[in-house]
């Protein structure tokens, strides 16, 4: 059928399912433009900064588990999206950024709005398209999708001259697909598999480590029977959270830095690590050296470069998490492990959660509000049933930490690359993508006011997301680390000039409201989830809280500082860092001054 | 150990500075690359080796299978394999040197490939080492300038 480059484009994505695209126009990108106008089932967003279309799609991709899909323009736009690009990367999200590009007799002249956006962005994405034939788009496209969305997902960049756009093409159905150095291996290896069941059906102190992984694989209903035919405690990365239901027994929380302390005492010493979809990152491990010294680890994974990367496994499985999951819970099935061979360790590992649950000062008075006080309301309001999108930081870490996820897909956040101003946008994705749910951006003053003009996004694709910002005037997670190694040397993360945030959402034409108190909590969470439109609530909260327990950077999981809940005094931040240790026989962690190590980079 | 690595690859733009990209990012160092079309229309071969005392070979070989152009790659048995590179090497050639490097490059097979009033220009193919050596012996005449290829390798006998 005969066409224009830019309608063959629409045609392709259409034909993908693609039925949202976020993105923001330009000079070179009005073909494609133009063509969007007569799509047929492809809506899309106009974003108010390109990086506001990467993370929308970014979160759009992780609440429905379809390919996510944002477009710009080149020069600028295509660099504004690198962040989100990146992003997705870390995360092994699938999206596809289209990327307009000068004319392609212009390219490496430095033409205006010209870079090169392939190059730019060649290690921060799965595979990248330079389309230099009209008649390629088709197959491109669908080869895109398919390499953005299946193995270990990630981003894919197509970048289109504007003369691709424009020319005259005869579309063509792609023809399936030929990538001889694309196959992903899906079925582990069946040697592996039983020696996996074997070592699980043995282990007497196991523990599974899920990661994004399992999320990306579907593989929770697997990884729920696996735990509890074994009774085996389960803990989740940042990623991970939601592949296991937060509200189950076995559950742990998440294990690292500002893990759980029955986390990462089970990971201390429990003596098999089912390590799945997950990837054994610093601030997962703390010191390699020191994590998980006493188990024999399996690692499950769809990525073979992950295997081996930063801990040697005694039995690597190369597969994807649902398939080998599967058959691991048959192949235990048939082993038929002795009952109540692990009912030491879960009592252990109970004791822990009873012993150390996560706690703050619940104490409050008028206009000392707890940052986790809010978070836990929002899980009280909602019941657990909605989608929670975070920023990075100190907001972040509490949403880990006081909010039980319940299912899979339900809490987006970046993980790797810890992107400051993803919740926004990504919240507006995740409710273009799940009408159906209520979403909860949890964010802070910070990281809100890095994209925070995605606002009108909101109010113009009529995506009513509810952010809740815990305010409390300072960049607060680098403060912690000032606070606890820079000896409260608070350099340039005091923030507490800023606009009034309630007025602000107004002027955007969404409600505002401030909340001081801690009784106003629920009813302002519940005004803003039942309003229908998008809703701010500028929560003002305790100024110099501190997220614990806490893992100094480069120390072994085992030395916590502030995992301790005080029984009749009510700890402080000071108070706590002397409580540093869950048991008296550890030596107290990391004497602030100890700089060298903690200056890994807070986030 | 050197490890010498055979790599299949698609013949497309870009190829190449992915593959330098990645040995770049995670901070692999390349000792020599060769590339040049392969048996098969639309693919090249590279020949890569690395030191893989300095970098866990199978972490490499991993990270450049993820490559989307990447097809096949080979980490190829130094026993069962011939290497061979080109060196053109161009040595101070007066007087009483002239002759010595002659004798020299007689030794080695090297052929000579320039020739003006004060130097030589010789052209080499063999192992590294073959290379190495004759560089040694040179080495007094006064080395104007060496320009080498890096090693390309093939198995021996059938795949």
């Amino acid at each position: 059928m005969k066409m224009k480059g830019s309608e063959a484009i629409v045609a392709s994505l259409e034909a993908e399912g693609c039925d949202v695209a976020f993105g923001f126009p330009g000079g070179v990108m009005i073909p494609l433009y133009d063509a969007l106008m007569d799509a047929r089932t492809l809506r899309h967003i106009l974003v108010r900064h390109e990086q506001g279309a990467v993370h929308a799609a970014d979160g759009y991709a992780r609440a429905t588990g379809k390919v996510g899909v944002c477009m710009a323009t080149s020069g600028p736009g295509a660099t504004n999206l690198v962040t989100g690009i990146a992003n997705a990367y870390l995360d092994s999200v699938p999206i596809v950024a289209l990327t307009g590009q000068v004319r392609g007799d212009l390219i490496g002249t430095d033409a205006f709005q010209e870079a090169d956006t392939t190059g730019i962005t060649l290690p921060i994405v799965k595979h990248s398209y330079l389309v230099t034939d009209p008649a390629d788009i088709p197959q491109v496209i669908h080869e895109a999708f398919h390499i953005a969305g299946t193995g270990r997902p990630g981003p894919v960049v197509i970048d289109l001259p504007v003369n691709i756009s424009l020319a005259e093409m005869n579309y063509r159905e792609p023809t399936g697909l030929d990538l001889p150095g694309y196959k992903p291996t899906v079925e582990g290896h069946t040697k592996q598999i039983r020696a996996a069941a074997r070592a699980l059906a043995a282990a007497e102190r196991p523990v599974l480590y899920a990661g994004g992984g399992v999320i990306s694989a579907g593989a929770s209903p697997e990884l729920l029977e696996l735990a509890e035919m074994l009774q085996a405690p389960v803990t989740c990365t940042l990623m991970g959270l939601g592949a296991f239901p937060g509200t189950h027994p076995l559950f742990l929380g998440m294990l690292g830095m500002h893990g759980s302390v029955a986390s990462n005492y089970a990971i201390h010493e429990c003596d098999l690590l089912v390590a799945v979809g997950a990837r054994f990152d610093d601030r997962v491990t703390g010191k390699l050296s020191a994590f998980a010294p006493h188990a024999e680890v399996i690692h499950i994974d769809v990525d073979p470069a992950e295997i081996g990367k930063n801990v040697r496994p005694f039995i690597p499985i190369v597969g994807d998490a649902r398939h080998v999951l599967a058959r691991i819970v048959d192949e235990v099935k048939a082993l038929g492990p002795e009952p109540g061979r692990t009912a030491d360790w879960v009592a252990r590992t109970e004791q822990r959660k009873d012993e150390f649950p996560f706690h703050y000062d619940e104490d409050m008075k008028e206009g000392d509000l707890a940052p986790q006080y809010v978070i836990e309301q929002i899980d009280e309001v909602t019941g657990g049933d909605c989608i929670i999108c975070t920023d990075v930081g100190q907001n972040q870490m509490w949403a880990t930490q006081y909010f039980k996820y319940r299912f899979p897909r339900q809490f987006i956040s970046s993980g790797g690359l810890g992107t400051m101003g993803f919740g926004l946008p990504s919240a507006i994705g995740a409710k273009i993508g799940r009408p159906d749910k209520t979403v909860i951006d949890i964010t802070g003053d910070g990281g809100f006011q890095m994209t925070m003009q995605e606002m009108t996004t909101a109010i113009c694709a009529d995506a009513p997301i509810v952010v809740a910002m815990l305010n409390n005037g300072y960049l607060g997670m680098v403060r912690q680390w000032q606070d606890l190694f820079w000896e409260k040397r608070y350099s340039a993360t005091c923030i507490t000039a800023q606009p009034d945030f309630a007025k602000l959402a107004d002027a955007f034409g969404a409600v505002g409201m401030k909340v001081t108190g801690k009784d106003e909590v629920a009813d302002a969470l519940r005004e803003a989830i039942a309003c229908g439109r998008p809703a701010l609530i500028d929560f003002r909260v305790r100024q110099e809280e501190n997220v614990f327990p806490m893992v100094p950077s480069g120390q072994s999981l085992d030395e916590m500082i502030g995992g301790h809940a005080p029984k009749k005094r009510r700890a402080k931040p000071a108070a706590a860092k002397r409580d540093a240790t869950p048991s008296a026989a550890k030596p107290a962690a990391t004497p602030p001054g100890k700089k060298a190590d903690a200056k890994g980079g807070a986030s | 150990m050197k490890h010498i690595l055979s790599v299949l690859v698609e013949n497309k733009p870009g190829v190449l500075t992915r593959i330098a990209g990645l040995f770049a990012r995670r901070g692999f160092n390349i000792d020599s690359l060769a590339v040049g079309e392969s048996e098969k229309p639309g693919l090249s071969r590279m020949t890569i080796t690395i030191d893989g005392a300095e970098h866990p070979i199978d972490q490499v070989t991993k990270q450049l299978h993820k490559l989307i152009n990447v097809i096949k790659i080979r980490d190829l048995d130094p026993d069962l394999t011939i290497s061979a590179e080109l060196m053109l090497v161009k040595v101070r050639a007066e007087g009483d040197k002239r002759s010595e490097a002659l004798q020299i490059a007689e030794i080695f097979r090297a052929k000579i490939v320039d020739v003006d009033r004060n130097t030589l220009t010789l052209r080499v193919v063999g192992t590294t080492e073959k290379s190495e050596a004759l560089l040694e012996l040179l080495q007094p005449l006064g080395i104007v300038e060496i320009v080498r290829t890096g090693p390309i390798a093939i198995a021996r006998g059938r795949p």
